[in-house]
């Protein structure tokens, strides 16, 4: 090709292959940013503007819509209370409560990574049209339903303190380890299904479908003794889930069981001690970590490529 | 030659360091936006997996059409430099903003850019039409990387300058779009940024707020910010700019001075006149083409300093029915059409006979201009005074003077007087 550029006014570059100052995103996920804590403070200021206007563009102008989110739980806790206990005969004590301990936090864990899921190519235009730390998306989607959880938190243990109930115990504790490790798997989950979800559009589909299933592999609304009995010495299998050692936990710290911790065949809780819980939570937190890993592996690989794909 | 407006003048110079008068960095100037040898190639979007379903299930190895967006690109821009970035529509200007802006891996090549960077690729960009104003503000700005407490201290400078104080709490979504993107605007001029990547934003709004945004680029660069901006407006680019960058699909095809940037564009993009309005096919003496060296019959040059020897060579067809004494009137042709100096066969004509011919001109000392110049060439008949044809040709050559703008270089002296 002629090429008038023969006309350039400049010498050439040495084409300079140091460390540029404005790496493009993601290129070499190995880089080490020099970046000072100023700038780690305004990467935690954006992710909380983007949480505030998540908060703020859903509740505007109603704050009915606000008190029906937390009335939510109240309301599935009245129509399973019924179900479960009246009409099914669980057998379970207290059903509801034991039910809401486990549900709320597995709530408000798939809300979160199905909402992440869209986080990106939801704010297309901004990916194409603005640099800034692509990572704030999924995180901020996290944000969003950990507010909301914690609020719903709250309301339930009102309502079972107001009903008379046994809550307040040492026991309680283990919500720290437990929300601790839900945090960081959904974190960790959020940030990969974010990326993909990007480049492989049927990622929101399948995660959807994935989501109902794995609904069922959590015990919330049965009782821990039913898969212990099923699968015995392999019931570790079925803890390889974090979420369902978040589960029982949560179950563990709030729910109080009856005498005996039995439905007549199967223990509700997986143990009435803490050790159990801890190794778990242990284990599920390294879990947590790998995929962690994998999410940030994928999620600094794709993203130099998400103002393309989108 | 016929013409062709579009395709790239025939110029090969041989020694390929020819190069126009241009702003390279000044000296010392630390270069801020280096790119090189950047390309940046889309893949074609069916050629994609786009499904997990499709990533694993079947493996595409059609090999549809990629695209080149951009082809080798190699910049270099020190700071303080304001720089025009121009082209048709689809040459890969937004492309190249974005790559320097980092939004857009280069597919090969690499891009660096130092200091703090605001990229208006879009003014806006991110606003949430349910969200009022002022939120906005917060959350736009804290996306272009600003802390609360800056925010805090900018956020009236920000009102003031987008003048929508009584608006500030309405939702966004209520805004005309002219009010959008002043918000827009006055959010992202705050930012404080060393380098500014400007895309053809400036191209929506009134023409009061064309002019205060126009003012507040001019105010960065006379603070000796960096910036590079798209437009299409050409006499903005000639009157603000140092340098200008031309892209045409996809590659650089001109790198320096305004002024002769802008008149190559004019001319690619058909807007001057590249022939005479005179059916030249049928002419019995044609100019078929002009060359420019240093020497009659060497080789072609385009570049010059002021005192060199020029010749100007032009090349002529002559039919058996030429006119035997044939006058040429050649104009040499500056920005904006001016003729700078004008050269002539002896009244008496020359009489090349049938057949090719070339006329050398030879300029033994250029005088200390600035710029690119085009040639307009007159065919007459010698005899009797009949105007045969006209030419104007694209081919430029370049005068470098010592001076950094205007076409001459003039004496004078700056004397204080009380
Ligand atoms: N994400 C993309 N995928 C495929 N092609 C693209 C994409 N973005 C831009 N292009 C193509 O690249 C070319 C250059 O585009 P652009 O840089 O926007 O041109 P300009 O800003 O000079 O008008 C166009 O032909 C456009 O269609
Ligand atoms: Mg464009």
């Amino acid at each position: 090709m002629s090429r008038v550029a023969d006309l350039s006014t400049l010498p050439k570059p040495e084409p300079t292959r140091g460390a540029p100052a404005n790496r493009p995103r993601g290129s070499g996920a190995r880089h080490v940013d020099h970046r000072s804590r100023a700038q780690t403070r305004v990467r935690w200021e954006l992710l909380r503007n983007l949480i505030r206007k998540d908060l703020k563009v859903k509740y505007k102008g109603s704050s009915l819509g606000f008190a029906w989110s937390l009335a939510n739980p109240l309301l599935l806790l009245a129509v399973y209370t019924f179900v479960f206990q009246v009409v099914l005969k669980s057998g379970i004590d207290n059903f509801g409560f034991y039910l809401m301990s486990g549900l709320l936090v597995w709530n408000a864990f798939s809300g979160s990574v199905s909402a992440a899921c869209g986080a990106v190519v939801g704010n297309a235009n901004l990916v194409k049209k603005v640099r800034f730390p692509l990572l704030v998306l999924p995180l901020s989607a996290v944000g969003f339903s950990a507010v909301h959880f914690a609020l719903q938190l709250a309301v339930l243990f009102v309502v079972m303190l107001g009903f008379g109930y046994s809550l307040l115990g040492p026991e309680l504790l283990l919500l720290i380890p437990a929300g601790a490790v839900a945090l960081l798997f959904t974190v960790a989950l959020s940030v990969l299904v974010s990326a993909l979800n990007v480049r492989y559009r049927d990622t929101q589909h399948l995660l959807d479908v994935a989501l109902l299933a794995w609904f069922w592999i959590n015990p919330m609304v049965y009782a821990f003794g039913l898969i212990e009995n099923r699968l015995n010495e392999w019931t570790w299998v079925y803890m390889l889930n974090p979420m369902a050692v978040v589960v029982t936990t949560f179950q563990r710290a709030i729910y109080d069981p009856p005498e005996g911790n039995s439905t007549g065949s199967a223990p509700i809780l997986a143990d009435l001690g803490y050790r159990y819980y801890l190794e778990h939570l242990a284990i599920a937190g390294l879990i947590s970590l790998a995929v962690l890993w994998l999410g940030l592996r994928v999620f600094r690989r794709l993203q130099a490529d998400f103002a393309e794909d989108l | 030659m016929p013409s062709q407006p579009l395709a790239p003048p025939p110029m090969q110079p041989a020694q390929p360091a020819a190069v126009v008068p241009s702003a390279p960095p000044a000296p010392g100037a630390p270069v801020v936006i280096r790119a090189a040898g950047v390309g940046k190639k889309f893949v074609a979007y069916h050629k994609r997996a786009t499904s997990l379903k499709e990533r694993f299930v079947r493996r595409d190895t059609t090999s549809g059409e990629d695209f080149w967006a951009l082809r080798d690109i190699d910049v270099e821009i020190g700071r303080g430099q304001t720089v025009g970035l121009a082209g048709a529509n689809g040459s890969g200007k937004s492309t190249l903003l974005k790559v320097l802006a980092g939004i857009l891996r280069p597919t090969h090549g690499s891009v660096s850019v130092s200091g703090r960077i605001a990229s208006l690729l879009e003014l806006g960009a991110g606003f949430n039409g349910e969200l009022s104003g002022r939120d906005n503000v917060y959350l736009n700005a804290s996306l272009l990387g600003l802390s609360k407490r800056e925010i805090d201290r900018l956020f009236d400078s920000i009102v003031d300058f987008s003048e929508l104080r009584h608006k500030i709490d309405d939702e966004v979504k209520h805004y005309s779009s002219g009010q959008y993107v002043r918000l827009g605007f006055a959010v992202a001029v705050h930012v404080d940024p060393d380098v500014l990547l400007v895309d053809e934003v400036l191209a929506v709004g009134d023409e009061a707020f064309q002019r205060k945004c126009l003012a507040k680029i001019a105010q960065f660069r006379d603070e000796g910010r960096t910036i590079l901006f798209v437009t299409h407006s050409l006499d903005l680019i000639e009157n603000m700019c140092d340098r200008i960058l031309v892209l045409e699909s996809g590659g650089l095809i001109f790198d320096g001075q305004p002024v002769v940037g802008t008149k190559l564009l004019r001319q690619r993009l058909g807007s001057l006149p590249a022939d005479s309005p005179i059916p030249f096919d049928l002419a019995p003496v044609k100019p078929t083409a002009v060359a420019f060296s240093r020497n009659p019959g060497g080789p072609t040059e385009v570049q010059y300093d002021p005192g060199e020897q020029l010749t100007v060579s032009v090349e002529l067809d002559l039919t058996d029915s030429a006119p035997q004494y044939v006058y040429l009137h050649v104009e040499i042709m500056g920005q904006g059409e001016i003729p700078i100096w004008m050269m002539e066969t002896p009244p008496g004509g020359v009489s090349p006979g049938p057949g090719t011919a070339v006329v050398d001109f030879v300029v033994p000392r250029l005088p200390e201009l600035l710029g690119a110049f085009a040639i307009n060439v007159r065919v007459s008949d010698a005899a009797t005074g009949q105007p045969v044809t006209v030419r104007r040709f694209e081919e430029l050559f370049g005068v470098s003077g010592p001076q950094v703008a205007g076409l001459l270089k003039v004496d004078y002296e700056a004397r204080l007087r009380r």
